[in-house]
């Protein structure tokens, strides 16, 4: 190890070489050449540049922002984009520019909220009911198909209406109606991989289920639930927008882009424009995340051409 | 025998599903944060009538009880009265359906129309800008909210252009003429033998219909690109090339034949997703259809309509996936 920090090797040469001496640089190797790969796979960088610029937007939406999102100035409403407002601005003369940047806030939590609370939730199911299996599997995988029974944007506005409209409800809604494909997928990755050697062998180990489910299982699975979830991404974000454009997503005035297309609707056939750039906007967000994910999964497993 | 037993099996599951499915939608209807009984009564109530009429719903009863009255509502399509407007709920759903059903037809014949030969092509010629095209096109349909499309295409082909007629099914100077005899207007218009009734019924359904059939477009071409690329793999297919058979009749005669139940699966199920896309597409184009009734249900808080609607599209869905297994099963001696 000593010898190895001794001698000042170039980073490049560290990065190739054969032999790696430490289970550092052997990490860092493997980083490396998926960061190459990654390099190399256009979709994936054209996906991925998107939603990195989107999320700094995001983060910084108050620097972006040219405007106050909420200050209304009736003299001025439904303008075309000029110098003072880059994108127009709306029927109540808020800026669109300012909003469409504070909106990408509210549609990149919902993703991200979803994506928490949704992979991990049929991670866990799919990886204990393929794994337990017996009368555990049948009924967990019979309520997925339950869940799987309807369409997602149906059951997510079925559950708003139970929970009541609103952007935490409209989370929670798109999770439920979310996570049934991913615990598909996990346990089907699962059986796959119970019946491999290194599975047997922490068995004879006597290790426990919780602890082979958790420790053994679930990090097999992660990579084919991440692609699932990058490619759900961009249904969350259409469904999340169809109830904010239905009235039961982000409230008025919330910049939500689904919310801000509700209240265009009444416009659009004087003035297309207004309608024209939130919706947009959705659809750069989630061809990103669809490219990003296609991308991701073509690298994963080639057989999808 | 095999294949009964298997028959049985789905039966089975489907019907185990459908119980799931009544379980789910009863605890949806359970978790409305409002009491139902101070819906029906009101706040300012005595314990009395608050007791009565808990009763009288049977909100008194242990929740299994409830479960069992609920199954048997089910059965016998008993959804309960709609509250936005006084009726059952299943009468108006069956008044309503006509309406999405036309729209949702037309959709999959142009979704089935372009899809399926889309899908064939790029496979076909795979790498090609054809293939880069079609791809790219349907990663935009799956990209694209559909309502939004919707909005525009009013703004372009009604409002600047003048192409389409405007939202609902028919202008108003046309409805007198129209005698409902189907439900579904475009032949009902035909019917009437008046050209100029059918023309109206017509640019009123061209746009949502093709809205609507571009999300079917994607998800068909998408299928059918990739079933076709799996079979243009096989080995059968170098032994018709070396045979001297064209391309073409390769891909058609051989490779396509063998896709061909698979496709028409993906078909049947897009089918039951433009119920989902009719949802928005409808309200977008105030059709008076069952994805308008139900965002109108929703927006009112209407639980029993919901409810309703939402047993209904899951029942379809298993209907349209079960009719895919039996398809599957009875024409593809491959699953046997």
């Amino acid at each position: 190890m000593a010898d190895n920090i001794s001698r000042p090797v170039s980073l490049s040469a560290w990065l190739s070489a054969p032999v790696p001496t430490s289970s550092w640089q052997a990490r860092a190797q493997q980083l490396w050449l998926s960061w190459r790969a990654l390099r190399s796979n256009p979709s994936v960088m054209f996906g991925g540049t998107v939603i990195l610029a989107v999320a700094v937007i995001a983060i910084f939406a108050p620097l972006f922002a040219t405007h106050d999102i909420y200050a209304q100035d009736l003299s001025i409403r439904l303008q075309k984009p000029s110098i003072a407002h880059w994108l127009g601005t709306d029927e109540l003369g808020r800026d669109v520019y300012s909003r469409l940047v504070f909106g990408a806030r509210i549609t990149l939590t919902i993703a991200g909220l979803t994506a928490i609370i949704a992979a991990p939730l049929g991670l866990l199911v799919g990886t204990t009911a393929g794994y337990v299996g017996g009368w555990i599997d049948t009924i967990l995988m019979r309520i997925v198909d339950v869940f799987l029974a309807f369409p997602s944007l149906i059951l997510a506005l079925a559950f708003v209406a139970a929970l009541g409209p609103g952007i935490d409800n409209a989370i929670i809604a798109i999770s439920l109606a979310a996570w049934p494909p991913i615990a598909r997928l996990a346990r089907a990755e699962t059986l796959s991989i119970r019946k491999s050697d290194y599975i047997a062998a922490v068995q004879l180990q006597k290790a426990s289920s919780f602890r082979i489910i958790f420790g053994h299982v679930m990090p097999m699975c992660i990579s084919s639930v991440v692609v699932r979830v990058t490619l759900n991404m961009a249904s969350i974000i259409l469904t999340a927008a169809g109830l904010g454009f239905l009235g039961l997503g982000a409230q008025p005035p919330s910049p939500e882009w689904g919310a801000m297309l509700s209240s265009a609707r009444e416009f659009v056939l004087t003035n297309g424009t207004i309608a024209a750039i939130p919706g947009t906007a959705i659809l750069v967000v989630s061809l990103a995340f669809n490219l990003l994910g296609d991308g991701l999964r073509d690298m994963l497993d080639p057989r999808h051409g | 025998m095999t294949l009964s037993l298997a028959f049985g099996r789905t039966l089975l599951s489907v019907a185990a599903t459908l119980l799931g499915l009544a379980a789910l939608t009863f605890f949806i209807g359970r978790l409305l944060p409002l009491d139902p009984v101070i819906a029906v009564l009101g706040p300012n109530t005595t314990h009395e009538a608050y007791m009565a009429m808990a009763k009288q719903l049977g909100l008194d009863q242990p929740l299994w009880k409830q479960f069992a009255t609920y199954l048997g509502h089910l059965l016998q399509f008993d959804f309960g009265s709609a509250l936005t407007t006084g009726k059952p709920v299943a009468g108006d759903i069956a008044r309503v359906f006509p309406a999405t059903l036309e729209l949702a037809s037309v959709a999959i014949v142009i979704g089935t129309g372009l899809g399926i030969p889309a899908g064939v092509f790029s496979a076909m010629y795979r790498g090609s800008a054809l293939d880069h095209i079609v791809r790219f096109v349907g990663l935009l349909g799956y990209s694209t909210p559909h309502f939004w499309l919707g909005l525009m295409g009013l703004a372009l082909f009604y409002a600047t252009l003048g192409l389409v007629g405007g939202p609902g099914r028919i202008d108003v100077m046309y409805e007198l003429d129209l005698e409902p005899r189907t439900g579904f207007y475009l032949v009902d218009a035909a019917l009437t033998g008046d050209g100029a009734l059918f023309k109206d019924v017509f640019s009123h359904i061209v746009l949502p219909a093709s809205i609507l059939g571009f999300g079917a477009i994607t998800y068909i071409s998408r299928m059918t690109r990739s079933f076709m690329i799996e079979q243009l793999s096989q080995e059968y297919v170098v032994t018709a090339r070396v045979k001297g058979l064209s391309w073409a009749r390769t891909v058609w005669v051989h490779a396509f034949r063998n896709v061909v139940v698979q496709v028409i699966t993906v078909v049947v199920l897009s089918y039951a997703f433009l119920l989902e896309g009719a949802v928005l597409t409808e309200t977008v184009f105030a059709w008076p259809g069952f994805g308008r009734y139900l965002t109108n249900a929703l927006l009112a808080g209407d639980m029993n309509a919901v409810v309703g609607c939402t047993i209904l599209i899951g029942v379809i869905f298993v209907g349209l996936n079960l009719v895919c297994d039996l398809l599957y099963r009875v024409f593809d001696p491959r699953t046997r």
